[in-house]
């Protein structure tokens, strides 16, 4: 485990992950960081998150609208980040797994051709619970994999399925960013057809330790390119 | 959305009735069914924009609420419905949301594609 202490000014950052919310919960207190240190980060959300279930409570969206609002909520977030480029691909929510993967990759590769990032976040593949999730991951990787090795960014991926420990190990990073709590849970607040932000807080303020624990902490593992060679 | 007015969602079903429609049909547990609770069997399916037809329709049963369609050639039916868009004058949307406010069903018939 190290934290993540490069330099990363002036640097690209190309953030990856098929549904508004993604970014919330695992990297948002990082970007923040890599934001206030000067980084520029791009963010390429693949679908609208269109057939999500959640509709608030009481629910003010339903199928028809939830695309919209959930775009909405996604350039809230990206603002409580500091996100300064988010991308929308356009791709139907549930079906990345299912879709061409000449389309996805050649959207993947020329984001890629255009940004020269040095950093990439995305889901790691197969470790990721949603299917969207794993196949977000997998297009990232086969495209970064087809690029000559020393025009490869690194890649850090989030992991959370229920044997990934086992299987990964521990965290390659782990980043403390209880500094970045505000941006991190206003991030989180403005999905709000998806998550409520009471239940999340209670009664507790941002300042309590046990949220600072919870949220503080944001795991990431490198995803490794060039074992056997 | 709103909890559903049998009376109102009957006329909408009326209204709708002998045209060339488009359907959105959909059912799930959601993907982190079994993420959550290993003894849950994640099952989903959707479809949309496909065109039907109906010449006869209700809704029943005192809620979560039935609704079934029937066609010249065979039959919609969605059970667990609790919801409608009161606003929407032209399409009729109905969803299901269970306790924690989460969709488990949807059936959504519209002249226009969604």
């Amino acid at each position: 485990m190290r934290e993540e202490n490069r330099d990363v000014m002036s640097e690209n950052i190309l953030v990856v992950f098929p549904h508004p919310d993604d970014e919330a919960f695992t990297v948002s207190g990082t970007l923040a960081k890599h934001i206030e240190a000067g980084a520029h980060i791009t963010y390429a959300c693949l679908t609208l998150g269109e057939m999500g279930r959640n509709m608030g409570i009481p629910p003010f969206a339903n199928r028809v609208t939830l695309p919209h609002i959930r775009k909405i909520e996604l350039e809230r977030s990206c603002e409580a980040i500091g996100i300064q480029d988010l991308r929308m691909l356009g791709f139907h929510d549930k079906m990345i797994e299912f879709e061409d993967q000449v389309l996805l990759d050649s959207q993947l590769d020329a984001l890629l051709k255009e940004l020269r990032p040095t950093i990439v976040y995305t889901f790691y593949p197969g470790f990721s619970v949603h299917p969207d999730h794993d196949a977000c991951g997998e297009s990232v990787i086969r495209t970064i994999g087809r690029l000559p090795q020393e025009e490869q960014p690194i890649v850090y991926c989030v992991a959370f399925s229920k044997n990934h420990q086992e299987v990964l190990g521990k965290p390659h990073v782990v980043n403390d960013v209880k500094e970045y709590l505000k941006p991190k849970m206003t991030s989180i607040e403005a999905h709000r057809s998806q998550f409520q932000a009471a239940e999340l807080l209670g009664s507790k303020k941002l300042e309590d330790e046990e949220i600072r624990e919870r949220y503080g902490w944001e795991r990431f593992w490198i995803y490794p390119f060039h074992v056997s060679e | 959305m709103q909890l559903i007015n049998l009376e109102k969602v009957q006329h909408r079903i009326e209204s709708l009735k002998g045209e060339e429609l488009y359907l959105h049909l959909e059912m799930t547990t959601g993907a982190y069914a079994s993420h959550l609770d290993s003894t849950k069997h994640p099952a989903a399916n959707f479809i949309t924009n496909t065109k039907i037809k109906y010449d006869h329709g209700s809704i029943a049963g005192i809620g979560p609420y039935r609704v079934g369609l029937k066609m010249a050639e065979g039959w919609i039916y969605t059970e667990g419905l609790t919801h409608w868009e009161e606003e929407e004058s032209e399409r009729l949307l109905l969803a299901g949301h269970d306790g924690q406010g989460k969709l488990v069903v949807a059936l959504q018939l519209s002249r226009e594609p969604f």
